[in-house]
């Protein structure tokens, strides 16, 4: 009879497992032929009061065989198995929260739960539950799910066992998965270096000096501080390697932490692209010091959470419907203030901000009054949440990672507005030489209130992307108005790509400066060289030229 | 010599009648409020509470501050939103030197090491902190530190001719950066918590009503002071120069004046002055802390003066009163009324009284306002 692999490796692990709990010597005892007896008997074994019979018996259900058994421990671990006072009847319970169904453990058939006082639960205690953690681990290690698999043999490298060794070289030589595959090797790598073998030792250090992972690099440290007062020439040899593979991964540690500070700044500045961008439109290109464009901002984030908070089912596509409706939002206030203030002060900047300010002012206490004074609650939906893990020394959050495409996004569709659409040529026609566009028909006056309502509504939109990863509140606008403008003044006045460059070069260049200064001094120095750089170069990166200049 | 000093007093308050009215009113209630707290027994109608004179002191403070707004933006247009930096500046002086009067009475009861210090673990006295336990070191530094900071940041900004807008951008993006430098406790100034728990100045009590009116005085004199070297500046030559650059720049150039140490001067000056209103301003309030560096108080500082009307000093003094009284009251009565209200004077302001609360009276009176828009 040839076994199937399956069964060979259950054999295996049977017999790993077994000699896990060696210690617990009738364990091995009742080991016999027959998985579901012992899984019945085991089970039963699970409403003992006694911790120390409970854990006895855990490691035989594990060690049975029967298939079930991972779903019993997987039940230990959610603290759904559940036990009938009179009949001692195994089951699982499910409580749906309208009503409670029990499963029977042994005969897989569900009744429905009347009175759940009748069922006591299977308690477990700390020292229990790290038997069970690794226990389910153990039994994942075979599952055809390899998101379990991954978790299982991530939750186990460092853990290996001498004894689980020979179970681990097994399960690298079928796994065929890269990733799996690198962590069994590392973690049968680890499990080596408790060998004294140095020819072994000269193998596994090789692999671990591959890995990026924490713990091979602390098994790696740890060996060296073994070798430490080491003089036979072996030792040495063993030490020169293990030294050579800390560099190794040191090297590489840096490399990824280079990129990983640079997607940082690349974020962060795209952050700032994102809360000036509308800004560049106002301010850079129609000339309006527009204090409010925070408040913009702030009710675009307060539209997200209107829409979270109105369509609660439909958080997933929450911030898809939020992004028109921001929009809308946003851009008709925007136009509101274009023309009930701000119009009569063009050529007048100073009272424009002035202006402007007692609107941000007035923007602030809306929601105060009629949402609430405390920061109100925005969900992130689901895909973005996480991270995207590229190896244990690199990872971006996929938060970051969509703001990141969410303001190149929003750069491109403003870039395409302007430069392609007929609402585009008339902004820049009014923006170079207001009397000859109105003298060619253009209605200026309109086009200053589009203009307008076009960056307050990309503000808006800007907002919907804050309300994902900071606070929403009626400060929101607050915090980020200074850094707007400085963006804005530093790429250069009426030229939406210094925006691009100047936020993106801020981002950069403040997460460069934070690992030597901090964050908050970082912010200082890079708000010092703004200053400075406006100093030497009044119209920023770059300026406009020409007649635009002279506006 | 005498005479011809007090001829020139009478010769620009001549015509300045603001000007009279404001003096005058000071002088009144520079005697009257003292006699009302100290005099009059607290049973008396007319008794005025310490609590009453340090919020008008506060007020007179606030009113230093615009005056010297007013100074570079009604007369010469530069409209600095990093004011409140050199208040803010003014104050910390000030809070060290009450820091350090504190001495062992402090809850750690280090004679030399302020509470903060010694919770920070610091094991010496920062060097900036030494000389802070001298009252005539601190006064000195009240000038010095908020002078020397315009005298840099002026040099650069008024040298590379950054102007109009942009110079509010970046003085606004000075007092934020001073704001998150405050906050940190590496600083040494007490970080979030900034400077507080007072006790004494120059010796004297600082909960004491003999002193509360003595600072509220040394206000009411600051005031007057900072009112008369104001209206002596934009009188005199110096200040006819200054308008002809707040209305043509580049014209006042080509004629040959070196229009960035006009810009430059006035501006030190403005600071000094509004450093020594954040040094008077701290005892009263007993705290100093980063907040005070925020970009809103600035803006808000160019409201008080705007609500005025610019360019007449007594103005500014007007719209600081003015707008705080309103703040108290309604910030007591209707907090959440504040903002609105603020908000809507901005607007409203900016809109319909370009020339503010003055401009008003002056019209009503047929006098011919003296401010051009810049």
């Amino acid at each position: 009879m040839t076994m199937t692999r399956y069964q060979r490796i259950q054999g295996l692990f049977v017999l790993v497992v077994g000699l896990g709990g060696a210690s617990l010597s009738h364990a091995i005892d009742t080991v016999t032929p027959n998985p579901a007896a012992i899984f019945a008997q085991a089970l039963a074994g699970l409403k003992s009061d006694d911790f120390d019979q409970k854990e006895i018996a855990i490691r035989q259900l594990a060690a049975s065989g029967d298939p079930r058994s991972a779903e019993v421990i997987k039940a230990l671990q959610d603290a759904r198995l559940y036990y009938s006072t009179t009949t001692g009847e195994m089951v699982y319970l499910d409580d749906s929260g309208t009503s409670v169904k029990a499963s029977k453990v042994l005969s897989g058939e569900t009744i429905a739960v009347v009175d759940i006082s009748a069922y006591d639960k299977v308690g477990v205690n700390n020292q229990l539950r790290a038997v069970i953690k690794e226990l389910a681990a153990v039994l994942n290690l075979h599952s055809p799910d390899r998101t379990l698999r991954l978790a299982a043999v991530s939750e186990l490298v460092g853990e290996v066992s001498p004894e689980k060794l020979t179970l681990f070289r097994e399960l690298a030589t079928k796994e065929t998965d890269p990733a799996i595959l690198e962590m069994l090797n590392v973690a049968v790598a680890i499990a080596e270096l408790d060998n004294k073998d140095n020819a072994l030792w000269l193998k596994a250090l090789a692999t671990l000096g591959d890995s990026l992972r924490p713990e091979a690099y602390n098994k790696i440290k740890s060996v060296l501080r073994e070798l430490s007062g080491a003089t036979d020439a072996e030792s040495l040899r063993v030490r020169d390697v293990a030294q050579a593979a800390l560099r190794r991964i040191d090297g590489q540690r840096e490399k990824y932490q280079f990129i990983k500070t640079t997607f940082f700044g690349l974020s962060l500045g795209s952050i700032l692209l994102l809360v000036a961008i509308g800004l560049a439109i106002t301010f850079g290109v129609m000339g309006v010091i527009n204090m409010a464009h925070g408040e913009l901002m702030m009710l675009g984030a307060y539209t997200t959470y209107l829409v979270q908070t109105l369509l609660p089912s439909w958080l997933e596509y929450s911030i898809l419907i939020a992004i028109p409706l921001a929009f809308i939002v946003s851009g008709l206030v925007g136009i509101a203030i274009e023309r009930s203030v701000i119009r009569f002060l063009y050529g007048r900047p100073l009272e424009t901000l002035l202006a402007t300010f007692g609107i941000s002012l007035v923007l602030q206490q809306i929601p105060r009054t009629f949402i609430s004074a405390q920061n109100v609650t925005v969900k992130n939906p689901s895909w973005l949440s996480g991270s995207w893990e590229i190896n244990p020394a690199l990872s971006f959050t996929y938060n970051s990672v969509f703001i990141f495409i969410f303001s190149m996004g929003l750069f491109l569709a403003l870039l395409l507005i302007l430069k392609k659409t007929n609402l585009g040529l008339q902004v820049r026609a009014v923006a170079q030489n207001r009397a000859m566009a109105k003298a060619m028909g253009v209605r200026t006056e309109w086009v200053d209130a589009m203009t307008f309502g076009l960056g307050s509504g990309i503000a808006g939109i800007a907002g919907v992307a804050l309300s994902q990863i900071t606070n929403v509140g009626p400060n929101l606008g607050q915090g980020y108005i200074i850094d707007s403008f400085m963006v804005v003044v530093f790429g250069g006045v009426g030229n939406i790509w210094g925006t691009l460059v100047g936020s993106l070069a801020m981002g950069v260049v403040n997460k460069y400066l934070e690992p030597w200064t901090g964050a908050v001094l970082a912010k200082i120095l890079v708000l010092i060289f703004i200053i400075l750089f406006i100093q030497k170069r009044p119209r920023g990166l770059f300026p406009q030229k020409g007649r635009a200049a002279e506006m | 010599m005498v005479m011809s000093q007090t001829s020139l007093i009478t010769n620009f308050l001549r015509h300045d009648r603001g000007g009279q009215i404001l003096l005058a009113g000071l002088l009144l209630i520079g005697i009257a409020i003292p006699l009302a707290n100290l005099v009059l027994p607290e049973s008396s109608p007319w008794h005025v509470s310490t609590y009453t004179v340090t919020l008008l002191g506060k007020y007179l403070c606030y009113a230093i501050a615009a005056i010297a707004l007013d100074l570079v933006w009604g007369y010469c247009g530069i409209l600095s939103l990093g004011q409140g930096a050199f208040f803010a500046l003014g104050g910390y002086v000030m809070g060290m030197y009450l820091m350090r009067q504190i001495g062992d009475r402090g809850v750690y009861g280090n004679p030399v090491l302020p509470d903060f210090m010694v919770f920070l673990n610091y094991k010496e006295l920062p060097w900036f902190w030494f000389g802070f336990d001298h009252f005539g070191f601190m006064l000195l530094m009240v000038l010095v530190v908020p002078g020397l900071l315009a005298l840099v940041f002026g040099w650069f900004a008024f040298r590379s001719r950054v102007t109009g807008v942009y110079l509010s951008i970046i003085t606004q993006a000075l007092t934020f950066a001073l704001m998150l430098a405050f906050f940190l406790n590496a600083m040494g100034f007490g970080g979030n918590n900034g400077l507080t728990g007072f006790k004494d100045i120059a010796g004297f009590n600082l909960q004491s009503d003999g002193v509360r009116v003595s600072l509220f005085l040394a206000s009411v004199l600051m005031l007057g002071l900072s009112y008369v070297l104001g209206r002596y500046i934009v009188t005199a030559k110096f200040g006819r120069v200054i308008t002809a650059i707040r209305d043509t720049e580049a014209r006042a150039r080509f004629v040959g004046y070196k229009v960035e140490y006009y810009k430059l001067w006035l501006f030190v000056v403005a600071a000094i002055m509004t450093g020594i209103a954040g040094a008077l301003y701290v005892p009263q309030v007993g705290i100093i802390n980063p907040s005070e560096f925020q970009p809103l108080n600035s803006i808000e500082l160019a409201i008080w003066v705007a609500v005025g009307g610019r360019g007449t000093l007594y103005g500014a003094v007007a719209g600081a009163l003015v707008v705080n009284y309103a703040k108290t009251f309604f910030t007591g009565f209707l907090p959440e009324a504040w903002l609105y209200v603020l908000g809507g004077v901005f607007i409203f302001v900016t809109l319909l009284l370009p020339k503010g609360l003055v401009g008003v009276f002056q019209s009503r009176r047929g006098l011919k306002p003296r401010i051009v828009s810049p």
